[in-house]
């Protein structure tokens, strides 16, 4: 890796001579070390990020403010704590990154912050959900989502829609609990009450009998939270081939369940399923419409945009923002104030960072599953903006 | 002389040879050398004192055992929590996590030692099985999927800070390993390490021996999950982080993995085995993201197939092969360990 870079290093510089390219000296570059999983079971996460932050720089150049971004992109192998931190070590003794970036798990951005906090280094947080997180260390500022935050207004729709009868069914890991919290708490706090909840192992699950169990309750709707991919492809199956989508309960969920990977491998089984998140690749707004075209052009193998790589496509707007106001200020605390209360108007609509807390606030969306142009597509119906992270 | 109490000699002397001490010295002149790779270094110290552990058990007491993540991952959430709770003191935390640890590897014991190998092997993957399924759920105390943060550390002695360069964990992990590698070398070669020998040798002629079998299987198990214990406190306390996938199967099989690379049976085995394990993840992973596990299988099939006791094995034959080709030099000094 190290001779490889020297390597690119080496050839980059000659293309810079022979191009007659201005070179950039050290001070007037912004370096930035980006965490992601590109490989391992979850690579498919660090590609599409990878794809956000490389479609956000393909659009507004590599300069902002007299200063030349440059990307060092580590890898961490999945939900590998260990090896994030080294990288972020990495990143801060060798490189002097001026920046931090990525982070797709929660436990991966936990063990990097103290690090940041030590060199006062700004990290924009792209997907780690966990609440709370940018509590961390000052220098966090979260541009993704939080998983109450889109969990929440399931409940709140769910109350809203006054289903008397309401079952929860999540996957018995840290992240299925919260949900399962969170989406309780939306329903009680809008007047509604929950029946049961269960939960599920989250190594290869049999649904059969859980889903008998909700089956003979004929609730109204039931709330699932599962880790996205082979879960929740099989339980929305599942679901649909027990009959009980047509006994008309109802599947309620998050927008990973439904997530533009994943609700296409379902075929019609997914058809009507009910969520809340903050992405969709259907999103009704010009500027979704132009992010969705132009990142189709670039990565037709991967012609799904979801939420990762709007994610990473905000992180890297968050950054340009950022830099512009400071006038090429990347340290830690400048970059935090200059974001702080930001608004920036994102694929997905406005994004606002908390100026108290450096986390997100956006708008979370209702959507359905129905079949647009003959592909599976979330569909928005209604929205909650301004959403936030009501975890205590 | 005879051959044969020099072979006893051999194998009950803890005095150090030259190659052993230079070999100790590597650390020192990687901190210098290589300041880039301190980290890597550290967490490979850690894990080294987890595989002499495993080493205790599989290549001195016969037992294969696929749960000493468990008494890893019990160590570091130990000094861990003592940690976010207030008790920041390096040194004692290690110790009280490598206490309690003992502590459940003794209770532990007395399930494992009593089966047969097959049932050994799945006593210990349930107990690894069970503690990370509680981890897990009891995230409330264990931070579950998302790890336990927020740990700090004192001073050690009162003095040296953990910076961030990881100067002071890197001097502390070295120093811990030596400790438990003394400590080691000096029990293999005590009549209680040499009758653990001999139980995995011919475990049925040891009761004729006036030798309790069981009970000296115990007194090395709860041994081996106490040192890993330590190993796990000594990560959570220089990475200031415990993930739940310390306590995960993946990881008893790399350690396992570690040792038989390196060689069972050999406390250098451990050491060394660890060391090629990680270097050769970290390297095959930058070359390969994607399929550094086909590689690392590779590795370990072609060590198994061709070395005899691994790498350190393999290296002490070619040794002993090069003396008895005659080579004056080489003729009086007996192979490396």
């Amino acid at each position: 890796m190290i001779k490889r870079r020297y390597f690119l290093g080496a050839a980059l510089a000659a293309t810079a001579l022979t191009a007659g390219l201005p070179a950039f000296a050290a001070g007037d570059t912004v370096k930035v070390g980006v965490v992601l999983s590109l490989s391992g079971p979850f690579s498919i996460y660090g590609t599409q990020m990878q794809n956000g932050i490389d479609l956000f720089m393909k659009q507004h150049g590599d300069e902002v403010a007299g200063k030349k971004i440059e990307l060092i992109v580590k890898d961490d192998g999945g939900i590998a704590p260990d090896r994030a931190r080294r990288a972020v070590q990495d990143l801060l003794v060798r490189d002097h990154v001026d920046v931090l970036a990525g982070f797709t798990f929660t436990a991966s951005a936990m063990a990097s912050a103290p690090l940041a906090e030590k060199t006062k280094t700004a990290m924009i947080v792209m997907n780690a959900s966990s609440s709370h997180i940018t509590e961390a260390n000052p220098y966090m500022i979260r541009v993704g989502q939080t998983l109450p935050q889109i969990t929440e207004p399931a409940g709140r729709y769910a109350a809203e829609q006054g289903y008397k009868n309401v079952y929860t069914l999540v996957a018995d890991i840290t992240a299925g609990h919260d949900a399962e919290t969170a989406f309780i708490r939306g329903m009680t706090t809008n007047g509604g009450t929950v029946s049961g909840s269960l939960r599920v192992p989250a190594q290869n699950p049999d649904f059969a009998p859980f889903i008998q169990r909700i089956k003979d309750a004929k609730p109204d709707a039931v709330f699932v939270w599962l880790p996205p991919g082979e879960a929740t492809i099989n339980f929305i199956k599942e679901f649909d081939q027990r009959g009980l989508k047509e006994a008309g309960i109802t599947m309620l969920g998050t927008g990973d369940l439904t997530d533009e990977l994943t609700i296409r491998q379902t075929g019609d089984a997914g058809l009507g399923v009910v969520t809340t998140g903050h992405y969709s690749m259907a999103h009704d707004s010009d500027l979704n419409r132009e992010f969705v075209e132009a990142y189709l052009a670039d990565y037709p193998d991967d012609p799904w945009p979801n939420f990762l790589s709007v994610s990473a496509y905000d992180g890297m707007a968050a950054l340009y923002y950022a830099l512009e106001k400071t006038g090429g200020d990347a340290s830690g605390p400048a970059i935090v104030e200059a974001l702080k209360g930001a608004t920036i108007e994102s694929p997905r609509g406005p994004i606002t960072i908390d100026p108290e807390n450096r986390d997100i606030v956006q708008t979370i969306y209702v959507r359905k599953v129905e079949a647009v142009d003959g592909q599976l597509s979330n569909v928005e119906f209604f929205e909650f903006p301004e959403s936030r992270d009501m975890t205590p | 002389m005879t051959i044969r109490f020099q072979a006893v000699q051999r194998l009950a002397s803890p005095r150090p040879r030259l190659a052993e001490i230079i070999f100790w010295l590597l650390p020192a002149a990687i901190y210098f050398l290589l300041p880039y790779d301190r980290m890597l270094v550290l967490s490979l110290m850690a894990y080294a004192i987890a595989v002499l552990g495993l080493d205790l058990v599989l290549g001195y007491a016969g037992i294969v055992s696929l749960g000493h993540a468990a008494f890893f991952g019990i160590g570091a959430y130990t000094a861990g929590l003592l940690s976010v709770h207030g008790w920041r003191e390096p040194l004692s935390g290690l110790l009280i996590a490598g206490a309690l640890t003992l502590a459940v590897g003794y209770l532990t014991s007395f399930l494992v030692v009593r089966g047969k190998d097959l049932t050994r092997l799945m006593v210990t993957l349930g107990i690894c099985l069970v503690t990370y399924e509680l981890a897990n759920r009891m995230s409330g105390v264990t931070g579950g999927m998302d790890g336990l943060s927020g740990i700090e550390m004192a001073p050690l002695f009162g003095t040296f800070e953990f910076d961030f360069f990881g100067n002071t964990a890197y001097w502390y992990a070295y120093a811990v390993l030596v400790i438990v590698f003394v400590a080691l070398k000096f029990f293999a070669s005590s009549p209680l390490g040499l009758s653990l020998r001999a139980i995995r040798e011919g475990v049925d002629r040891m009761p004729a021996l006036g030798a309790s079998v069981n009970n000296r299987l115990r007194v090395a198990f709860t041994l081996s999950a106490g040192i890993a214990g330590i190993a796990g406190g000594l990560m959570a306390q220089t990475t200031q982080f415990v993930g739940v996938d310390s306590l995960s199967v993946t990881r008893s099989a790399e350690f396992l993995v570690m040792l038989v690379l390196g060689g069972t049976g050999r406390l250098y085995g451990a050491v060394i085995g660890t060391a090629v394990f990680v270097v050769a993840h970290e390297f095959l992973n930058d070359v390969d993201p994607v399929y550094w596990e086909f590689w690392m299988g590779v590795l370990l099939m072609a060590v198994v197939f061709f070395l005899r006791g691994g790498l350190t094995g393999g290296a002490s034959d070619l040794l002993r092969f090069i003396a008895s080709k005659g080579l004056p030099a080489l003729r009086k000094r007996e192979p490396a360990e």
